[in-house]
C-alpha cells in the first residue's frame, strides 16, 4: 500500500465514522420533526436531546476531520471538488450550522414558543444535511468532479447518483438514528416511546431498502465505474450490508434493540465501505486516482502521525465517551418507568431533578474522616 | 471570511479560556465545599454548552470556506500549511469528546473525577489555538518549502508547525483568549452589581473571572511588545503602517493617532524617540519607512494603523483597570463598591473582544496585499465565483441570526437562574408540559 493509499484509508475511516456516528446524529432529526404536537412529542424530544446531547459535537469533529485531511493530502482535488460542488457544500454547510446551533439554543430556550422555532430548524436541517452530503458523494462517485478546475455547478450534484446519493444518505440516517433511540428509550425503560420508535424505525429501513433498490438501475447508467466495482470488488460488502440491514429488521421486530445496534452500524458501515472500495483507485470517480492527487510525500507522512497520534489520543477518550452514554452508566434517563404516557404527576427524575439543586453529594461534614 | 473568522475568534477565546476558568471554579467548590462556587461552575459550563456549539458550527464554517473562497490558495499550498490544521481537529476532538463527558458529567460521576474531566479541554485548548496560529504566522512569514519555477518543493510540514513566529504570536493570542473570556464574563457580574444584585455568587464570579483577566492583562504588553518586536525583521512594511512611518527616520518618533491624507501624516501626535525604542529597541534604529516598499506592496495604512493603536490603548486601560482593582484590594478598599469602577468593569469585556479583534485587523490588514507573505497575493489566493456577494450576505443573514439566538437563549438563561430556577428543564419536556396542561388546558399548540 502506497503512502498515498494509506492517507485515503485514513481519511475514509473518518468518512465511515462520520457516516455512522454524525449520521445517526442528523437521523435523530427525523423522528423530531415527526414527533407530533408539542405535548405529544415531549417525551420523544427529550430523548432525543439526551441521546445527542453528550456526543454530537465529538461526532461532529469527524466531519473536520475529513475536510483536514482531504485539504492536506490531496490538496488540488479539494480545491476542485469544493469549487464544483460548492452549492450542496453550502447548503449542507447551511444545515450543520443551523442544527447544531439551534439544537444547543433549543435546549435552553425559556419558553415553549422559542423552543417551538428553535426545534424546528433543528430538525429540518437534520434531515436535509444528510441529503446533501449524499448529493457530494454521487456526484465524486459518477465523474462529475474534474481533478482541477470546476465542473458544471448544477449538474455535478443535480444527478440521478447524486438525488439517490443524497435520498439513501438521508434514509439510512434515519434508519440508524431509529435503532440508537430505540435502545435508548428501552434502555430507560420508557415502553410506550420504544414501541413508537420501532414502528417508525421499521417504516423507516423498508423505506430505505426500497430506495437503494429503485436507485440500482439508474447507478448502472449514470455512474458505470461505481457499478463495476460495485458488483465486482465491492460485491461481498454490500451483500453483507443487505444481510446485515435485513437482521437489524428481524431484532427491531423482535424488540431486541441492544443487538440491533450493531447490525445497523454494521449494514451502514458495509455499504459505506463498499463505496469505497468499488471507487478504488479512484479519488475523484474517472477524473484523478488517489495516487496522482496526493499532496508532498512529507506530508502524507506527517499526517500518518497525526492519525496514528489520534487513534491513540482520541479513540480511547471517544471510546470513554460512548460506554457512558450507551450504557446504564448513565441511565438518570429523564422519564419513569413504564409511566407511558407523559404527564401522570411527578416521576421519578423530578425526583432527582430537584436533587440537583442543593449542591454535590456532601463530603462528611465531620473534621475527623474516618480512615 | 473575514466576517465568519471575527466571529469565530470570539467563540474560540472561550473554548480556550472558559475551561480554565470552570477548573478553577469548580475546585474552589470542591475544596472549599462552597456551594455558590458549585453553582456557579454548573452555570458556566451550561453557557460553555451553548457557545462550545456554535463555536463548532462557526468551525465548520471556516474549514469548508477555506475550500469554497480559498481554492487558489489551498490548491497550491494545501499540503504545506496542512499539518498543524490536523493536529488543531485532533486537539478538537478531544475536547469536545470531554466537553460531552464533563457537561452529561454532572451528578452522574465521582465529583473528583468528574472535575478531572475540565483538565484536557484546558490543555487542548492550548494546543488547538498554537495550530492555529502556527498557520497564521506561516502566512505572516512562510517558511517549509521552496519555490522553484513557480513550483512548490521540498515542502517540510513540521517546519510549517513550528515555525518560528508560531510561539509569540500563539503566546499573544492565547493571552488575548483569558483576557477576552475572563473580562466578558466578569463585565456580566459588573452590570449585575450595577444593578443592585451584589450578592456572594456575583463577588465570587466577579473574582475569579477577574482574576484570570488580569493577569493576562499584565502580561499581554510584555507579549506582545516581544512579538512586535519582530517585525522590523520579518514584515517591515506592516510595521510601518503600525507605526504610521511615511519614510524612514532616525531616530522615530511614536505617532499617537493621526491619519495618512495623499501621503502626509495629519493630526498625529509624535513623541520623538519613543518608536525606535518600542519597536527596535534601541535609541537610533530607524523604523523602515513606507517608502521603501513598492506602492503595491504596501498595506491599506491607515486601517492598520488604527487598529493596532486601538489594540494597545484598550490593553493598556485594561491593564491599569485590572493593576487597579487588585493594588486597591491589597490596600483594603474594595472597588466593587464603586459604580465608576464597576462601570468599567463592565464595559470591559466589549472593550476586550475590540481589543482583539483590532489585533486580528491589524495582523491581517497589515500583512495585505499578501495572503502568504511575499509568496501569494490575495486575489491569487481567491476563488472567481461571481456569487461571492451573495454568499457574503447570506452568511451575514445566517451569523446575525445565530447571534440574536445566541444573546435570546444566554439571556434568557440569566433570567431563570435570576429568577430561582436552576436546572433549567427544556420547556417542551414531558414536565414542563404536564404542568402546563394543569395550568392551562388550551395551551398546547398545533405542535410545528
Amino acid at each position: 500500500m502506497s503512502l498515498a493509499v494509506a492517507v485515503a484509508v485514513a481519511m475514509f475511516v473518518g468518512v465511515i465514522a462520520y457516516a455512522l456516528f454524525g449520521g445517526a446524529d442528523f437521523g435523530s432529526g427525523f423522528y423530531d420533526l415527526t414527533a407530533g404536537g408539542s405535548r405529544q412529542g415531549a417525551e420523544l424530544r427529550t430523548l432525543i436531546d439526551h441521546s445527542i446531547g453528550p456526543v454530537w459535537e465529538a461526532n461532529h469533529v469527524w466531519l473536520i476531520y475529513v475536510l483536514v485531511t482531504w485539504w492536506t493530502a490531496f490538496p488540488e482535488s479539494f480545491a476542485s471538488a469544493m469549487s464544483t460542488l460548492i452549492l450542496p457544500m453550502l447548503l449542507a454547510l447551511l444545515g450543520i450550522v443551523l442544527r447544531g446551533a439551534s439544537f444547543a439554543f433549543r435546549k435552553y430556550a425559556a419558553t415553549m414558543n422559542q423552543a417551538r422555532v428553535f426545534g424546528a430548524v433543528f430538525a429540518i436541517s437534520s434531515v436535509i444535511t444528510p441529503f446533501f452530503f449524499g448529493t457530494v458523494a454521487g456526484g465524486i462517485a459518477s465523474g462529475r468532479v474534474p481533478a482541477t478546475g470546476r465542473g458544471d455547478l448544477w449538474s455535478s450534484w443535480l444527478n440521478p447518483t447524486s438525488v439517490f446519493g443524497g435520498a439513501i444518505a438521508a434514509a439510512t440516517c434515519a434508519f440508524l438514528a431509529g435503532v440508537f433511540l430505540c435502545a435508548d428509550a428501552c434502555r430507560s425503560r420508557q415502553g410506550t416511546l420504544a414501541e413508537q420508535l420501532r414502528r417508525r424505525t421499521l417504516v423507516v429501513g423498508a423505506v430505505t431498502g426500497v430506495v437503494v433498490f429503485a436507485a440500482l438501475p439508474s447507478l448502472q447508467s449514470d455512474a458505470p465505474t461505481l457499478t463495476e466495482g460495485l458488483q465486482t470488488r465491492a460485491a461481498p460488502l454490500i451483500a453483507a450490508s443487505g444481510l446485515t440491514g435485513a437482521a437489524t429488521m428481524v431484532l427491531l421486530a423482535t424488540r431486541r434493540f441492544g443487538r440491533a445496534r450493531f447490525t445497523a452500524v454494521t449494514a451502514v458501515a458495509a455499504v459505506v465501505t463498499g463505496w469505497g472500495i468499488a471507487q478504488y483507485p479512484w479519488l475523484l470517480v474517472d477524473r484523478a486516482t488517489i495516487v496522482e492527487a496526493a499532496g508532498a510525500p512529507a506530508t502524507l507522512r506527517a499526517l500518518l502521525v497525526a492519525v496514528g497520534l489520534a487513534a491513540v489520543i482520541v479513540l480511547p477518550a471517544l471510546g470513554y465517551l460512548y460506554r457512558l452514554t450507551q450504557t446504564e452508566t448513565w441511565s438518570g434517563h429523564p422519564t419513569a418507568p413504564a409511566v407511558g404516557r407523559a404527564g401522570l404527576g411527578q416521576r421519578p427524575e423530578s425526583a432527582l431533578r430537584v436533587k440537583t439543586t442543593t449542591p454535590e453529594p456532601k463530603k462528611p461534614t465531620n473534621p475527623h474522616p474516618s480512615a | 471570511m473575514a466576517l465568519s473568522l471575527g466571529w469565530h475568534i470570539v467563540l474560540a477565546c472561550f473554548g480556550v479560556a472558559f475551561p480554565a476558568m470552570i477548573f478553577v471554579m469548580h475546585l474552589i467548590g470542591i475544596r472549599r465545599n462552597d456551594e455558590d462556587a458549585l453553582l456557579l461552575a454548573r452555570k458556566w459550563a451550561k453557557v460553555s454548552a451553548v457557545l462550545f456549539a456554535i463555536g463548532a458550527v462557526s468551525g465548520t464554517v471556516l474549514s469548508f470556506e477555506m475550500g469554497v473562497l480559498w481554492p487558489g490558495l489551498m490548491a497550491t499550498y494545501g499540503d504545506v500549511l496542512g499539518l498543524p490544521f490536523a493536529f488543531e481537529g485532533l486537539a478538537f476532538f478531544v475536547e469536545a469528546i470531554f466537553l460531552g463527558i464533563y457537561l452529561y458529567g454532572w451528578d452522574r460521576m465521582p465529583s473528583r473525577q468528574h472535575l478531572m474531566m475540565v483538565l484536557p479541554m484546558a490543555l487542548t485548548g492550548i494546543v488547538g489555538t498554537f495550530c492555529v496560529i502556527a498557520v497564521n504566522a506561516w502566512m505572516n512569514a512562510p517558511v517549509g518549502f521552496d519555490l522553484v519555477d513557480g513550483q512548490v518543493t521540498n515542502i517540510d510540514p513540521w517546519a510549517v508547525l513550528l515555525n518560528p513566529d508560531a510561539f509569540w504570536q500563539f503566546l499573544h493570542m492565547w493571552v488575548a483568549a483569558y483576557m477576552v473570556a475572563g473580562f466578558t464574563l466578569a463585565s456580566v457580574y459588573a452590570v449585575g452589581f450595577l444593578r443592585g444584585r451584589g450578592d456572594r455568587p456575583h463577588s465570587l464570579g466577579f473574582r475569579v473571572a477577574f482574576a484570570f483577566a488580569s493577569v493576562s492583562a499584565v502580561l499581554q504588553p510584555f507579549v506582545g511588545h516581544l512579538l512586535g518586536g519582530r517585525l522590523a525583521e520579518t514584515q517591515p512594511a506592516k510595521l510601518a503602517a503600525f507605526e504610521l512611518a511615511t519614510d524612514t527616520e532616525s531616530p522615530s518618533p511614536l505617532r499617537l493617532g493621526g491619519v495618512l491624507v495623499d501621503g502626509v501624516v495629519r493630526w498625529s501626535v509624535d513623541i520623538p524617540y519613543l518608536g525606535s525604542l518600542i519597536a527596535r529597541n534601541s535609541f537610533t534604529a530607524p523604523v523602515e519607512g513606507l517608502d521603501s516598499f513598492p506602492v503595491e506592496d504596501r498595506p491599506p495604512v491607515n486601517i492598520t494603523h488604527w487598529a493596532f493603536q486601538g489594540m494597545v490603548g484598550i490593553g493598556f486601560l485594561l491593564m491599569l483597570a485590572a493593576v487597579g482593582f487588585w493594588a486597591a484590594r491589597w490596600r483594603g478598599r474594595d472597588l466593587l463598591r464603586h459604580r465608576w469602577f464597576l462601570r468599567l468593569a463592565a464595559a470591559s469585556g466589549v472593550l476586550a473582544v475590540l481589543a482583539m479583534e483590532a489585533g486580528w485587523i491589524a495582523t491581517e490588514v497589515g500583512r495585505q496585499p499578501w495572503i502568504v507573505y511575499e509568496v501569494m497575493r490575495t486575489p491569487e489566493a481567491a476563488g472567481e465565483n461571481s456569487g461571492l456577494w451573495w454568499l457574503l450576505g447570506a452568511t451575514t443573514v445566517v451569523y446575525a441570526a445565530m447571534t440574536i439566538g445566541a444573546v435570546i437563549v444566554l439571556s434568557s438563561m440569566a433570567r431563570r437562574w435570576r429568577a430561582g430556577e436552576v436546572d433549567l428543564p427544556s420547556p417542551y419536556g414531558p414536565e414542563a408540559q404536564s404542568r402546563n396542561r394543569s395550568s392551562s388546558p388550551a395551551a398546547d399548540g398545533s405542535g410545528r
